[in-house]
């Protein structure tokens, strides 16, 4: 797939005219998806997708296009130029970009992982041995992605691996679950075996006679899964430059310094040493950012594009200001000590569907989902039917946070719209003085 | 339009396959995205994207290979993945669909005024920065943003039992959005953007009401920040469509998909409270709630006349004075159930299969009008425009805020007031319908973006709606 982009940078290169600059950003995949249901599959197939997007650049104007690519690098290529017509009659319809700023160093990267995925048949036989007798239901998703990026400054970026992420829950016949995710770049049949049998030994609390709680504020645990839906919260503009300027962020207060968080609590956008690619869509090479050390704002996040608007310095932030690598520090909770620290509350494994109540005021509201248990004196008593929090961040992570954990969980995205994520997080669990249940 | 159907079909009768059924899904997209930004416009963004789904079905396994190599060569090789993998999963598979009924049908469905020409770039440019430009000069006034998405799709869909049927649509998206600030709250204000879209042309600008509403939508804004918080406690409801549709989307459209309630989607989009057997017997609403599945009002987003997978469409009520009548399922969730269902089939691109989706999902008007409405209140509050939504993977417990809140006192409407937010229980909250607004008050919505499925698809619903009347709702407000 290299050889194919580095055919059409070339092509698009020499079609250029004098005065007129590219970047040309590059996608790719060969997936296979299987979903499954009652553990057997339920549908099956393969999507093998490229597309690339064309910026043109002229006289302080740019435009760009995305083009799916067929594969066949003459037929791309031809469609490449009618791109590249279409947005040469475009730009002098346009005002001049006074917020237009290109990275023009000729930086190189390249990251290349070929480690060979698992057959699927020997997935299926596996499955069918370990959880054949239970309720599962999820997917398995599998296969290289590619992303590439060039422009006709000279810079070249290449990023391909191969990966997989198994994501499913196992139900107990009363309708009570456990979420499990195996997912990775290097496949173990043992480690997923392993990961399996742990999900089915989670099962057996889920039989106990259900606990039902009223509204009120509880004493709570949020493991890395749950901690991820709030982090995904405020990956939603919370650290966005062009959110913060203009009143969109829920981190407004923070990043004024009317408001901080526990001192326990850091977030970092560490891009070095995850699974996503060291450059973002919009070119640039993509930076560590401390987001917030100690409880208080440091930078934000900023795309070339902000940095122009508001005066700013960017920092290889993607065009959205979003994280691809959201990093919290951990805390000195160990793992063992979870239940026993937590003495009487929710043990809460996975939060779902969140959204902003008060989204100035940090306040976000959601549910309880998958495996959540009811704990008294460090025993687990029972699982808890679906429970609507509605909580502000600067209480949650501020002054209701009593520790975060020693361990932290790696968290690869599942996300699939549009084409398979490589996003991750990387985040311990908390533990929560008070968790205002409402509903 | 079309303009590729004859090469299809000829490719389509050269491939060779040993397999009982196949098809093709041909889908050919184009997008255009113009926004203007305080008063700065954003480069524009075009795509084009093409390719084909190859789905076959062998001893009744079926499995798909997507491809966007569309040479005699790439869709042979495509059918021929799909049927090698429906051969190795065949063993491990759940569903037997050796006798599930095989669609024949031909047919071409178009948009309405899909050959009417529209404004060209630049005048599509000038519309948006003379409305960015009339927003008046405040400095609350922090942000604001005038967009318009245009979007062309034609699908094809060829099987090997002679099904032709095609479609071309063109959908339109125009938005606009002011948010103000006051340094500690923010309030925004907005018109179309995700709670608005329609197929056809450019009449759907009227429709929306984008030109010169940007001062209306300004101010607006602004009297938010100056308003009080929603008061606490239970008040009359009185929804506006444009929150109407998201209350129905989500309490409704997603409890009724069959693909749910067949435990499909139990890993990432949930369950439903809705059982198989409630079908013909569970009071969902009151008495004066009747739902459809109508794919007949040509300018709303899921118009068809055919689904995904070739079943035809047309209007159903789902529920009818109340009564829960029909689940939102596919010919597929038909198969699997034994249920009647609906033509809702649907896959957001060449890329995806089909599944259980929302399409057109409407709630018929009532006879009262809005100020009957009102009147009809002694103690309420009015909501419009949706800005938040959270609800349990059940699609019972749910809270939705809204960006406008009007108080409602003895029958007449009162002060604004900001972050209007409510919470209630899907299985109950239809019961306390009290009032169904009239067509005056009925508004063709709808959004592009409903998130579903896995691999994860997103795809384009419409829904139409009245005001309409709840009885005593948990309402409350923000922090600030």
């Amino acid at each position: 797939m290299k050889h194919a982009f580095e055919t059409l940078v070339g092509d698009v290169r020499k079609a250029l005219q004098t005065g007129e600059q590219f970047t040309l950003g590059y996608s790719a995949e060969q997936s296979q998806f299987v979903r499954f249901n009652h553990a057997k599959v339920r549908q099956a197939g393969t999507v093998n997708q490229a597309g690339a997007q064309l910026r043109l650049i002229r006289d302080g104007r740019q435009a760009e296009q995305q083009v799916t690519l067929s594969g066949d690098t003459q037929l791309d290529s031809q469609r490449l130029f009618t791109a590249l017509e279409q947005l040469r009659q475009t730009l002098p319809l346009l005002a001049v970009d006074p917020y237009l700023r290109l990275d023009e160093s000729a930086w190189h990267s390249h990251s290349q992982q070929e480690q060979p995925l698992p057959e699927l048949s020997d997935v299926l036989t596996l499955l069918e041995r370990e959880a054949g007798d239970l309720d599962l239901v999820g997917i398995y998703a599998a296969g290289p992605i590619c992303r590439g990026f060039a422009s006709s400054f000279g810079a070249f970026g290449w990023h391909q691996a191969n990966s997989f992420n198994f994501d499913w829950s196992l139900f107990h016949e009363n309708g009570e679950a456990v979420k499990a995710n195996y997912a990775g770049q290097v496949w173990s049949a043992d480690d997923f075996t392993a990961r399996l049998r742990q999900a089915r030994e989670q099962l057996g609390f889920l039989g106990r006679p259900a606990v039902t709680l009223k509204p009120g504020s509880y004493r709570a645990y949020l493991a890395p899964a749950a901690m991820d839906e709030i982090a995904g919260m405020l990956c939603w503009g919370g650290f966005s430059a062009q959110a913060l300027a203009t009143g969109n962020s829920a981190l407004q207060r923070l990043y004024n310094g009317d408001a901080r968080l526990s001192p326990l609590v850091s977030f970092t956008e560490q891009v070095s040493g995850s699974l996503s690619p060291a450059f973002s869509d919009e070119g640039s090479p993509r930076l560590d950012v401390p987001l917030i050390q100690q409880g208080e704002a440091r930078q934000r996040l900023i795309s070339a594009r902000s940095a122009a608007e508001f005066e700013l310095l960017a920092n290889g932030a993607d065009s959205y200001e979003s994280p691809c690598a959201l990093s919290l520090a951990a805390g000195s909770l160990p793992s063992e000590q979870i239940l026993e620290r937590l003495g009487t509350g929710l043990y809460i494994s996975n939060l779902w569907y969140l959204n902003y109540s008060d989204l100035p005021a940090a306040r976000m509201t959601g549910l309880t989902r998958f495996a959540t248990f009811w704990v008294e004196n460090g025993q687990i008593q029972g699982p808890v039917s679906t429970m609507r929090f509605d909580d502000s961040l600067y209480s949650l992570l501020g002054s209701q946070l009593e520790d975060l954990t020693l361990e932290r969980e790696m968290i690869l995205s599942t996300s699939t719209y549009g084409q398979r994520s490589t996003g991750s997080s990387h985040l311990p669990g908390a533990l929560v003085k008070g968790l205002t249940l409402t509903l | 339009m079309f303009d590729t159907s004859a090469l299809l079909r000829q490719r389509f009768a050269a491939l060779r396959s040993t397999a009982e059924l196949f098809s093709l899904r041909h889908v050919k997209q184009s997008h255009q995205a113009l926004s203007v930004r305080r008063n700065v416009a954003e480069p524009p963004f075009f795509s084009q994207d093409e390719g084909a789904m190859l789905t076959v079905r062998v001893s009744g396994v079926e499995a798909y290979a997507a491809t966007a190599d569309l040479s005699q060569a790439g869709l042979q090789r495509a059918l021929e993945q799909a049927e090698a993998l429906a051969r190795q999963i065949a063993r491990y598979n759940l569903l037997d669909l050796r006798e599930q009924p095989v669609t024949s049908a031909r047919h071409d469905h178009i948009s309405p005024n899909f050959d009417q020409p529209v404004p060209n770039l630049a005048d599509c440019l000038g519309l948006l920065a003379a409305e960015s430009a009339s927003v008046p000069k405040d400095s609350r006034l922090v942000d604001w943003q005038a967009s318009l998405g245009l979007s062309l799709v034609e699908q094809t869909y060829l099987n090997s039992a002679g099904a032709e049927l095609r479609h071309a649509q063109r959908f339109l998206f125009p938005g606009l959005g002011v948010t103000a600030s006051d340094g500690q709250d923010s309030q925004s204000r907005s018109l179309g953007r995700d709670n608005f879209g329609q197929q056809g042309g450019f009449e759907i600008i009227e429709r929306c009401g984008l030109v010169g509403a940007a001062r209306r939508v300004a101010d607006e804004a602004l009297q938010l920040l100056l308003a009080p918080n929603t008061p606490s406690g239970p008040r009359d409801l009185l929804l506006m469509p444009d929150q109407m549709m998201l209350q129905i989307h989500e309490s409704i459209g997603h409890p009724l998909e069959m693909d749910r309630i067949l435990g499909d989607e139990r890993n990432y989009a949930g369950t439903s409270f809705v059982k198989a057997g409630d079908f013909g017997h569970l009071q969902y609403g009151s008495a004066l709630l009747n739902v459809t599945f109508d794919p007949t009002i040509g300018e709303e987003l899921a118009s068809y006349s055919f689904d995904d997978d070739g079943t035809p469409a047309s209007k159903q009520f789902l529920i009818r004075d109340g009564l829960l009548l029909r689940p939102l399922g596919g010919a597929l969730s038909q198969f699997r159930s034994g249920l009647d269902g609906v033509a809702n089939s649907r896959a957001c691109g060449w890329n995806r299969a089909p599944i259980d989706r929302m399409a057109n999902l409407n709630i018929e008007p009532g006879g009262q009008s809005l100020d009957q409405l009102v009147k009809g209140i002694e103690h309420g509050i009015l909501m419009r425009t949706n800005r938040s939504w959270s609800i349990d993977d059940a699609r019972n417990k749910f809270q939705f805020g809204c960006e406008w809140g009007q108080l409602i006192e003895n029958g007449e409407l009162k002060g604004i007031v900001k972050n209007p937010n409510y919470r209630g229980i899907s299985a109950q909250f239809w019961r306390n319908l009290a009032a169904v607004g009239d067509s005056s008050t009925f508004q063709v919505l709808g959004t592009p973006n409903c998130g579903k499925g896995e691999p994860n698809q997103v795809v384009r619903v419409g829904h139409a709606s009245p005001a309409c009347v709840f009885r005593q709702i948990d309402v409350f407000g923000g922090d600030a």
